[in-house]
């Protein structure tokens, strides 16, 4: 028995000077991390404080990290690719041979999907959505921290296949016949199922853990129309994520089996039908794109009531307007395929459900319009990415109702205005979204500010640079160009081809200014605390905490009277009350066992992609032990106590101005928690 | 203001290319092409109609209710208005409900599979996508070339197309448009060319490593022309038999162009049905079966609306 299944030294890409130069500067970073960590004595703090953590807070952070470092993957296979296309014309064969060039892109769409843009909306969701229903966390603290690490797992797998064999090169589809074994012989399609597998029981796990959250931990007094606009586009979101996940579960369940024991779902012979996997992965991936979609329209309503200091505009028609848009989501797949041979009837049929899907979002638009209207606008970095928005997606949401008319779909199929249309709705929709929600929420989470002019270097780095990197591919695609073309010969094209490398460069301008204003933000944090925790005059329950909020976010869970929660509160005088004395609060203790569990997941996945049997047993066995373990422990929760709570209150509450409470403490009491203000003031 | 002043650059620059650009989707040389186009131009005004005012309206609103103008009115608890709301529920639906007819409407009349209604009897073409080439047979001539379609004008050409392995997409961007191409199925595309000229055709949907050299050029010509060039392809070129066809299947990049003065009968079918031969006894049938079956025409190919529906 081979140890190590089909894994030997030629899984190595020794001879691909871009990959090893990548590891290599992984590698070092790594080390250097590794050395300050140390150096810092922080790894006990990384362990006990962040990585065994359940708050729901921290691993929304994690979960943003994440999406920051697959950013930074994702974005140099994209320049790679805007590179090799510049310079791969007339003829020429540019830097990037098929073999390597097809797996770039197929590792872009994959991570920036799945492994950039999904663990920053869960991220977002995370921080903000317990806060904003008055929870002190999410139903399941303990699962949350599992779907965290499991996401995790995936984007290691997939991180993984750069040093070790190879990542798919079928495209971030993986259609078969192309991903079957006979036509996709190495580890690459194995690596996809895997990574997409794992990551995708985290985030089906998430969506379970706040669809549960929402409809049992709501505030007292908050019914499900009292809730922050936010809220309910991630309820939403998570409906269409427990509705739809499954199916890719399925679908690349039936491929592993066509691929690991010779089965024949989509294999070209033995009755195998290619089709069924297109319509099944489709039927997942279009529900995909409104989960990416609808957290983003969310924070773009939050951010625009806010800013304009006014209430948001058709409440209700929003919240309708999400729901339709998830509803209707589940019944256009077919559109990715409209030439594929099916009948004018169908055609047409999804083609209409198609467009009707932009009266809802029409609606959202005008209800945003008319949210700044008579507001007083105040022009920070979270409104200009949400103009940005305003503008950007519009032109997408127009190109996509033109690609859902077939007879315009018939030529303009897989050209690069197809491509050119999705990234207009999901770089000018879902990212500048997280990244305005980013911006919106940093202070919150993080406790002190962002630099506001990089931030506004920044959002023009991206805009400018999107128009210059996409507006050519539309014209690219009028012009006859079909996507993941590895070089081309046609002079018309070239100038395009041009313009839209220089917009990638661009664009890494964007976020090379994204990471100087986090840096800057960091080293100046002393001078920049957010001490209030509500920097912006916010509307909603997550302002009324402290920046970062306390462990266990209301020491008093809040009584809710309105959709503003919050500004409600401070209307009527009772925002920071101070109750004569706090109940002890019920929390969940931090947890090693969700990143055992998906250690042992993702050395599964490893193990399946190499065939290495005795690893794979292993793996699983340890899942299921480890899964044991902790359903077999009953020590998973303590009592925060009042003394504690106080002290924790009481310095947030010496910044913000206290509001007339009900239980209004005497001269004398208020004297006395001065004093003991100040003497822990001086401790701390 | 620089987004709309970039935005408009960024069309007019768009516009000005297209108009003096030769080849692609915008400048259609087939019926088929120029509906389609058309479509396109029409269905575009029709989303323009609410698409620039929104965004005229969000750069003007958030110019004008930008902060530190006290003299605009402020109405920070005004959210509901029975009268906006039904408006803008009401506009895009009206554009939706045209949008819809008018895809209803182009859906059928453009259905790739619908036979173009023309006096001439159609030319028929098989097409097969090859790990990175195309076949294409006519049928009717007996005659076959490799990553070169030669068609005459005015005359409707029917094909009929399948892939060989992995799955593509039959595209002439200039004629309109394209069509899958998938292994033991056949899928149908109807395209015309009205006037002379060399378009490119390719494939639409990756398909592995050769993908991008998947290219050929289609020649349409003068009914003549074309008779001759049918004529001369009989001599001096070697025969498709199922032995080079085998050939020809093993993968290849940048194929060159390549004729053959005979097709052995049958093989578009054959190739069709390769992945088939085991249908029956995999079914446990008689084989005999299937070839009733196939002769009254219920073979599982992706014929319209019996396979789909």
């Amino acid at each position: 028995m081979n140890l190590l299944g089909n894994l030997s030294w030629e899984a190595i890409p020794y001879h691909e000077p871009i990959i090893m130069g990548t590891l290599a500067v992984v590698g070092i970073a790594g080390i250097l991390i590794a050395i300050a960590i140390t150096r810092a004595k922080q790894w006990d703090t990384l362990w006990f404080d962040w990585i065994t953590s359940v708050d729901h807070k921290r691993l929304g952070v994690m979960y943003i990290l994440l999406a920051l470092i697959m950013l930074i993957r994702g974005f140099s296979d994209a320049i790679m690719m805007r590179t090799q296309l510049a310079m791969a014309t007339n003829g020429a064969a540019g830097y990037l041979p098929p073999e390597h060039y097809d797996q770039i892109f197929t590792a872009h769409g994959v991570i920036m999907i799945m492994f950039m843009a999904m663990p920053f909306m869960i991220g977002l969701m995370n921080i903000v959505l317990p806060l904003q229903i008055g929870a002190r966390d999410v139903a399941f603290p303990f699962m949350n921290n599992l779907s965290f690490w499991l996401s995790a797992g995936g984007a290691v797998l997939i991180n993984i296949s750069l040093g070790l064999g190879e990542f798919a090169k079928t495209g971030w589809l993986a259609y078969p016949p192309l991903s079957e074994l006979s036509f996709s012989p190495g580890v690459g399609v194995d690596y996809y199922i895997w990574a997409l597998q794992i990551s995708g029981v985290g985030t089906l796990l998430t969506g379970v853990n706040f669809l549960v959250t929402v409809f049992k931990m709501r505030a007292p007094g908050m019914k499900l129309m009292d809730m922050p606009i936010f809220t309910w586009t991630c309820t939403w979101a998570n409906v269409l994520i427990v509705a739809s996940f499954p199916i890719l579960t399925a679908v690349l369940g039936l491929l592993t089996l066509d691929r690991y024991l010779d089965f024949h779902f989509f294999t070209n012979d033995l009755g195998g039908n290619a089709m069924m996997y297109i319509n099944l992965f489709w039927a997942w991936g279009h529900p995909e794109v409104y989960i990416l979609m609808l957290p983003a329209f969310g924070i773009f309503s939050e951010v625009i009531s806010t800013f304009t200091g006014k209430r948001l505009f058709g409440y209700t028609s929003m919240v309708w307007a999400s729901g339709a848009i998830s509803i209707l989501g589940f019944i256009v797949w077919l559109h990715h395929f409209f030439t594929m041979g099916s009948s004018a009837n169908v055609n047409a049929f999804f083609g209409i459900m198609t467009m009707i899907i932009a009266v809802p979002t029409g609606v959202k638009l005008f209800n945003w319009l008319f949210t700044m209207y008579r507001g007083r606008l105040r022009m920070t970095v979270p409104v200009l990415w949400t103009l940005g928005f305003m503008v950007t997606f519009t032109i997408g949401g127009m190109t996509g109702v033109l690609l859902a008319v077939p007879g315009a779909d018939y030529v303009l199929h897989n050209s690069l205005f197809l491509i050119a249309h999705f990234h207009n709705t999901i770089i000018g929709g879902a990212v500048f979204g997280y990244l305005a929600g980013f911006a919106f929420w940093f202070s919150k989470a993080m406790g002190f500010h962002l630099n506001e002019r990089i931030g506004k270097a920044s959002f023009w780095c991206w805009q400018i640079g999107f128009y210059m990197a996409f507006m050519p591919l539309y014209v690219l695609g009028f012009l006859g160009m079909t996507r993941r073309l590895n070089h081309t010969d046609n002079p018309d094209w070239n100038i395009w081809l041009y313009i839209a490398c220089a917009g990638a460069f661009v664009i890494l301008v964007g976020i090379v200014l994204q990471f100087v204003q986090l840096y800057l933000a960091f080293r100046n944090r002393e001078q920049n605390r957010d001490l209030t925790g509500d920097p912006w005059n916010g509307h909603t329950l997550e302002w009324s905490t402290a920046s970062p909020p306390q462990f266990y976010n209301f020491a008093v869970l809040p009584q809710v009277d309105d959709i503003d929660a919050f500004t409600d509160m401070k209307e009527k005088g009772t925002a920071y009350q101070r109750p004569a004395k706090y109940a002890p609060i019920h929390m969940p203790k931090n947890t090693a066992a969700g990143i055992l569990i998906a250690s042992a997941a993702t050395a599964f996945g490893f193990a399946a992609v190499w065939h290495i049997t005795w690893l794979a047993v292993a793996s699983l066995v340890a899942a299921v032990v480890f899964l044991l373990q902790r359903a077999y422990v009953s020590n998973v929760d303590y009592y925060v106590q009042p003394d504690e709570i106080a002290r924790i209150e009481y310095a947030h509450l010496r910044h913000v101005n206290p509001a007339p409470a009900h239980h209004q403490a005497t001269p004398a009491k208020r004297r006395k928690k001065a004093a003991e203000e100040s003497i822990e003031e001086v401790s701390a | 203001m620089f987004i709309r002043s970039l935005r408009n650059a960024a069309l007019s620059a768009a516009v000005l290319a297209l108009a003096g650009c030769d080849g692609g989707v915008l400048d259609p040389k087939g019926q088929v092409g120029v509906d389609e186009k058309s479509l396109i131009i029409i269905s575009t005004v029709l989303m323009l109609l609410v698409v620039i005012p929104v965004i005229v309206m969000t750069l003007y609103f958030a110019w004008k209710y930008r902060e530190g103008r006290e003299h605009e009115i402020y109405a920070p608890k005004w959210a509901h208005s029975t009268k906006i709301e039904a408006t803008v529920w009401l506009i895009p639906v009206v554009i939706v409900v045209i949008l819809g007819v008018i895809t209803w409407r182009s859906t059928h009349s453009l259905d790739p599979y619908k036979p173009l209604e023309h006096e001439r009897d159609p030319l028929t073409v098989e097409v097969v996508s090859l790990n990175w080439k195309w076949l294409f047979i006519y049928p009717e001539q007996g005659i076959a070339a490799v990553n070169e379609l030669v068609i005459p004008t005015n005359v409707p050409v029917n094909f009929k197309i399948t892939s060989e392995s992995t799955m593509n997409s039959f595209f002439i961007p200039q004629l309109g448009s394209q069509i899958y191409s998938m292994a033991g199925m056949e899928t149908k595309l109807h395209l015309i060319a009205n006037e002379p000229g060399t378009f490119e055709g390719f494939s639409a949907n990756y398909s592995g490593a050769g993908f991008s050299g998947m290219h050929f050029e289609t020649k349409a010509v003068d009914e003549a022309v074309f008779e001759r060039w049918a004529s001369d392809m009989k001599q001096g070129h070697p025969t498709l038999d199922s032995t080079r066809y085998a050939d020809l299947a093993k993968p290849s990049e940048d194929h060159p162009v390549e004729y053959f003065s005979a097709v052995s009968d049958g093989l578009f079918h054959q190739i069709m049905f390769k992945y088939m031969q085991h249908y029956n006894t995999w079914n446990k049938a008689p084989v005999h079966q299937e070839m009733e079956h196939g002769a009254t025409g219920m073979h599982p190919t992706m014929h319209h609306g019996k396979a789909e529906e």
